[in-house]
């Protein structure tokens, strides 16, 4: 499989202050289930927003699709964040709106006929479990409910890479157990799934993912190459 | 798809386009404050209109009058040399009319002044006549006319004086020629600060809005998918603020033409509004629009333009 995103030598900055991230050098092959993991503030989120596209690195090379995203002009970026979908930690879910309109945003944002909507957000709906909520509002939900809305969101536009920042921060073990099989079977389908988390157990749960470890900022892996495949799960 | 399921597609995209931003149009003060400024801009600007109306009533009403003084303290003799006069500007083809002032019109307009003595003979008055000359001219032509008269009546007298009547009230056109201009400048005045409040008002909003747009641009909107939300938004705030202005403007100004008009006043009645100016008047909520609606989007996209 070809690398779908490469980092080189990648240094993140914020102001004056020393590097978030120091030289991080990875690629990731299109398909792949990839586990990022690390302990708190050790760089996770800050590595996960250099590859949604919200942030630019101080310094190194980042290649998403084959294409230099560093030196990208500005107005190039919109269609390559279409391609990405982000599940982010605090869920960002849109209050004012709808659940039904806030998975539909994708699709409204891509310029989708509206008549062509109704038929992937129902199904989407149905999918995470949540079809009889469409007229809802966010502040209606449970933690795990406005949860499974960002994933719906997330992936309705059949994003190539989908980045979950600590999806499963905010349910039980259960609801986690189910996300993740929601995920496996985005997978599936060929998407890239890059999934930040410091839960352990749930990384053993999926057979075939990859691991990168951060370290204060650094990939504890210096060679680039993932060498810290899952453990087998452990059962009893 | 056929044409009307086009419509209705392209409707409940709009629709779920203006449900992206919190609706509320007329909360917060700025539609108000767009009002306050289009009424005053609207009224600035008809005073600056009605004004250069006026002043150029005056000067196409005057510019071909003069009145000719026979300044002769003999009865006799004036009346001889009024006669000598009237008959000489008949006789001059860039006069158009001759009308000798009566002597008794003539004491009426002094009696308030001088008493009932004024009509008794024993004051001497000079002989007036009003002249009119042919229409058509430049003021320089009518200038080099009358000091052309001046030239031909001194020959007959040196007690024959004329006087154009726009010199009378070139002090008068000049004054109302400047609130003219100074109303123009409160128009400019007024403009610019209608489109800094709608910067203001697009940066608070953008500032309110910022976590939603943070998702849609990180969803791939583009700047300007983004930027037509606010402008949508704020054009519609300038819209109800504008017409809310424009009509309360309007009824003051047709209120204080009816004001003008009982005054009875020539002069006050040549400030009017003619229909051509009533039209520009017409534009200005339409321009207020465009204006706020430009400066909207002109702000989100900078503000944008400093995202990554």
């Amino acid at each position: 499989m070809s690398a779908i995103v490469q980092f080189e030598n990648v240094g993140l900055r914020y102001g004056l202050d020393s590097e978030t991230l120091s030289d991080v050098s990875f690629s990731l092959a299109g398909g792949g289930f990839y586990f990022l993991t690390g302990a708190s503030g050790a760089g996770k989120t800050s590595l996960l927003k250099l590859l949604y596209l919200a942030q630019r690195p101080s310094r190194g090379v980042i290649r998403l699709f084959g294409e230099d995203v560093v030196t990208l002009p500005r107005k190039r970026l919109p269609g390559f964040r279409r391609r990405i979908g982000v599940v982010f930690q605090d869920f960002r879910l849109v209050p004012h709106l709808s659940v039904y309109d806030n998975i539909a945003l994708p699709l409204r944002v891509a310029g989708m006929q509206e008549a062509d909507i109704d038929a992937p957000v129902s199904e989407m709906l149905n999918w995470v479990g949540l079809g009889d909520r469409g007229q809802a509002r966010p502040a209606t939900l449970s933690g795990g409910e406005q949860q499974r809305v960002a994933i719906a969101r997330a992936v309705i536009g059949r994003p190539e890479i989908l980045v979950a920042d600590e999806p499963t921060g905010n349910v039980d073990a259960d609801m986690a157990r189910r996300l993740l099989t929601l995920f496996e079977a985005l997978n599936r389908l060929g998407t890239t799934i890059v999934v930040a988390t410091h839960d352990l157990p749930l990384i053993a749960q999926v057979s075939g993912a990859q691991m990168m470890k951060l370290d204060k900022g650094r990939l504890s892996d210096p060679t680039g190459s993932l060498r810290y495949p899952p453990k087998p799960q452990v059962n009893g | 798809m056929t044409s009307a399921s086009r419509m209705s597609d392209r409707r409940a995209a709009a629709a779920a386009r203006h449900r992206l931003l919190p609706e509320g149009r007329v909360a917060g003060p700025m539609p108000w404050i767009i009002a306050i400024m289009m009424f005053l801009t609207v009224l600035a600007a008809a005073t600056g209109l009605s004004l250069g109306a006026a002043v150029e009533a005056m000067g196409a009403d005057l510019a071909g009058r003069a009145t000719v003084q026979i300044v002769e303290a003999n009865a006799e003799q004036r009346d001889r040399l009024s006669a000598i006069v009237a008959q000489t500007l008949r006789k001059d083809g860039t006069v158009r009319a001759v009308r000798p002032v009566a002597a008794a019109a003539l004491a009426d307009q002094i009696r308030p002044w001088l008493g009932q003595d004024a009509a008794s003979g024993d004051l001497p008055i000079p002989a007036l006549i009003d002249i009119e000359l042919t229409p058509g001219q430049t003021p320089d032509q009518i200038g080099a006319k009358v000091e052309r008269l001046r030239h031909q009546l001194n020959a007959v007298s040196p007690k024959i004086r004329i006087e154009p009547h726009a010199a009378f009230l070139a002090p008068l056109a000049g004054l109302l020629s400047a609130l003219g201009w100074l109303a123009a400048g409160i128009v400019l005045l007024m403009t610019l600060a209608t489109g800094a409040v709608v910067v203001l008002a697009a940066r608070a909003a953008h500032d309110s809005h910022r976590s939603t747009i943070d998702v849609l641009h990180l969803m791939g909107a583009t700047d300007v998918q983004i930027a037509r939300l606010f402008q949508r938004r704020i054009g519609l705030d300038a819209l109800f603020g504008g017409v809310l202005g424009f009509t309360v403007a309007l009824l003051v100004i047709v209120l204080l033409g009816t004001r003008l008009l009982a005054t009875g006043s020539e002069l006050l009645s040549a400030i009017h509004l003619p229909w051509t100016n009533w039209a520009i008047l017409a534009a200005l909520p339409v321009g207020g629009v465009l204006l706020a609606t430009l400066a909207a989007r002109w702000t989100v996209l900078r503000s944008l333009g400093r995202l990554l």
